[in-house]
């Protein structure tokens, strides 16, 4: 077991985990930010650099500072390491600087994006960025593109976090889309207009961290904060059958994966539960999602339907039931 | 007690005098009020005829504005329905579609936008949640009506005339700030 002290929390991790996951061990407001790290894709992260740390100590062995802020996401913990993330304002100031990176190609079309609302590149920006802009150059500029029957891509929104692509190479057989080109011109592409044909291609909208991929059963449908998001499930030959669908009053307007509080798919879902089961009768509700009380959507939601209570007599009396 | 102003008074129950008790002096005093204001200003005024004057900023019915080019400026973002106290703004949006781009600005816009005037409690918070600058509160009020179903306000009586002689004039409502920013050409908001 290695010790490490993150903002003055001491937590002891198993040997080959980053400081990312011991801070998310952790937990708290201690967690740094991540756009492209997926606990559940290997490979990931790496790429964004929001989730940079100080360290102020690399080892018992070791006790000299690292000369640049590392990326905590692909940073392996060492025995008697320390690690500042909210402490430092160091670091504080080099997160604003990469929101400002990352949003000089990104569109501020968030009134029309599917997006807004459960966006990681939103809350980002709002906790960390700039109030304004000092970009006056022209942003990047690509079509809109069709993949496969029920996703849209939308360039412009890209980030290049990668998700997508560990996502169609791990997760299905054949990957047909990849990044195209470099720098500043690297683009998501199919190979000469090859659609993603696959069972758990939809898995992509759900990794996004921004509106590049989005539903196209859901486009414009209704706003986020509008819709009720349920657990729901049914039994699926291809996949858990587990997944939220968010409602509006009786009807199913999309099913997405179950995200954790770190935005995170709990299990990924397939094609046929997510695009093409949008009948109530097709599944059984559980109940309504947990949903963090500072998020947009828990506008008017509310999380237990309160019941007229009827008085028993002393006797009768129970626990309430959770 | 501690008084909470200092125009109490002291009530007593001493008995009255016989003076007192026939109350004459008391209604006559009493009538000699009501005529002083015979003479003074009216308060009121002859409505139809005459109408009272209404503040440069006045919070009236609601009006969806056009862009320069008389395109809908508003995209169905639902910012200004989230935003509203009383819940009265409801909305269905819809993609533009090609060879659309000369009525609508963003490739989305409102199919159906409607405000429940009876709801309403012209607040002015979904102007101030707008981010495309497409609500605004305008000085004229809602009419009268017999009927609930008539207060429902949708597009065909909120969306401004695209004539511009015709334009509802709102830069009152804007702040210095607002119109300073407005100026900054840099701004993609201020280009399109």
């Amino acid at each position: 077991m290695l010790k490490i002290t993150i903002d003055n929390i001491t937590t002891e991790v198993e040997e080959g985990t980053t400081i990312l996951q011991a801070a998310r061990k952790i937990g708290g407001k201690i967690v740094p930010p991540a756009m492209c790290y997926y606990s559940k894709l290997k490979g990931s992260g790496g790429k964004c650099r929001s989730c940079l740390v100080k360290v102020s100590r690399n080892s018992t062995v070791d006790s000299k500072p690292t000369s640049k802020l590392v990326a905590s996401c692909s940073t392996p913990v060492q025995d008697g390491m320390i690690v500042q993330n909210i402490t430092s304002p160091e670091v504080l100031e080099a997160r604003k600087a990469i929101v400002e990176f990352l949003l000089i190609n990104h569109p501020l079309d968030c009134p029309v994006c599917d997006q807004a609302g459960e966006c990681d590149l939103q809350d980002l920006s709002f906790e960390h960025g700039l109030e304004t802009t000092r970009y006056e150059e022209e942003r990047r500029e690509f079509n809109q593109i069709d993949i496969g029957e029920n996703i849209k891509l939308h360039m412009n929104r890209c980030i290049l976090c990668y998700r997508c692509v560990y996502v169609a190479d791990q997760l299905t057989e054949k990957r047909v889309h990849g990044v195209l080109f470099r720098g500043d011109a690297s683009e998501i592409g199919t190979y000469i207009g090859n659609v993603v044909d696959n069972d758990f291609s939809g898995n992509v909208i759900d990794v996004c961290p921004v509106g590049a991929l989005t539903d196209k059963t859901f486009r414009f449908k209704s706003r986020v904060w509008f819709v009720n998001p349920m657990n729901v499930h049914r039994s699926c030959t291809k996949c858990s059958g587990k997944a939220a669908a968010w409602m509006f009053g009786d009807e199913i307007y999309r099913i997405t994966g179950r995200k954790d509080k770190y935005g995170e798919l709990e299990e990924f879902i397939c094609n046929e539960c997510r695009f093409d089961k949008k009948d109530k009768k097709d599944w059984v509700i559980e109940g309504p999602r947990k949903i963090d009380r500072h998020s947009v959507i828990s506008q008017n939601h509310y999380e237990k339907i309160v019941k007229q209570s009827i008085i028993k007599p002393l006797e009768e009396r129970t626990e309430p039931q959770e | 007690m501690i008084p909470l102003t200092n125009r109490s008074k002291t009530v007593s129950n001493k008995k009255m005098t016989f003076a007192e008790r026939l109350y004459l002096p008391g209604i006559v005093s009493g009538m000699f009020i009501t005529l002083k204001h015979f003479f003074r200003k009216k308060t009121t005024i002859k409505y139809p005829e005459k109408k009272r004057e209404f503040a440069e900023i006045y919070r009236g019915r609601h009006v969806l504005k056009r862009d320069d080019e008389g395109r809908e400026r508003c995209t169905a973002c639902g910012l200004c329905a989230l935003a509203c106290p009383a819940e009265a703004i409801t909305m269905v949006a819809e993609e533009r579609k090609p060879g659309e781009e000369h009525l609508y600005r963003e490739e989305k816009y409102a199919k159906i936008y409607e405000i429940d005037m009876l709801r309403c409690i012209f607040c002015g918070l979904c102007e101030e949640a707008c981010p495309k600058e497409a609500i605004f509160l305008t000085k004229e009020t809602v009419i009268s009506g017999f009927h609930r179903d008539v207060f429902i306000y949708g597009k065909d009586r909120l969306v401004e005339s695209a004539d511009p002689d015709k334009r509802i004039d709102i830069t009152k409502r804007l702040t210095p700030e607002v119109i300073e920013f407005k100026k900054d050409k840099k701004q993609r908001h201020n280009r399109k």
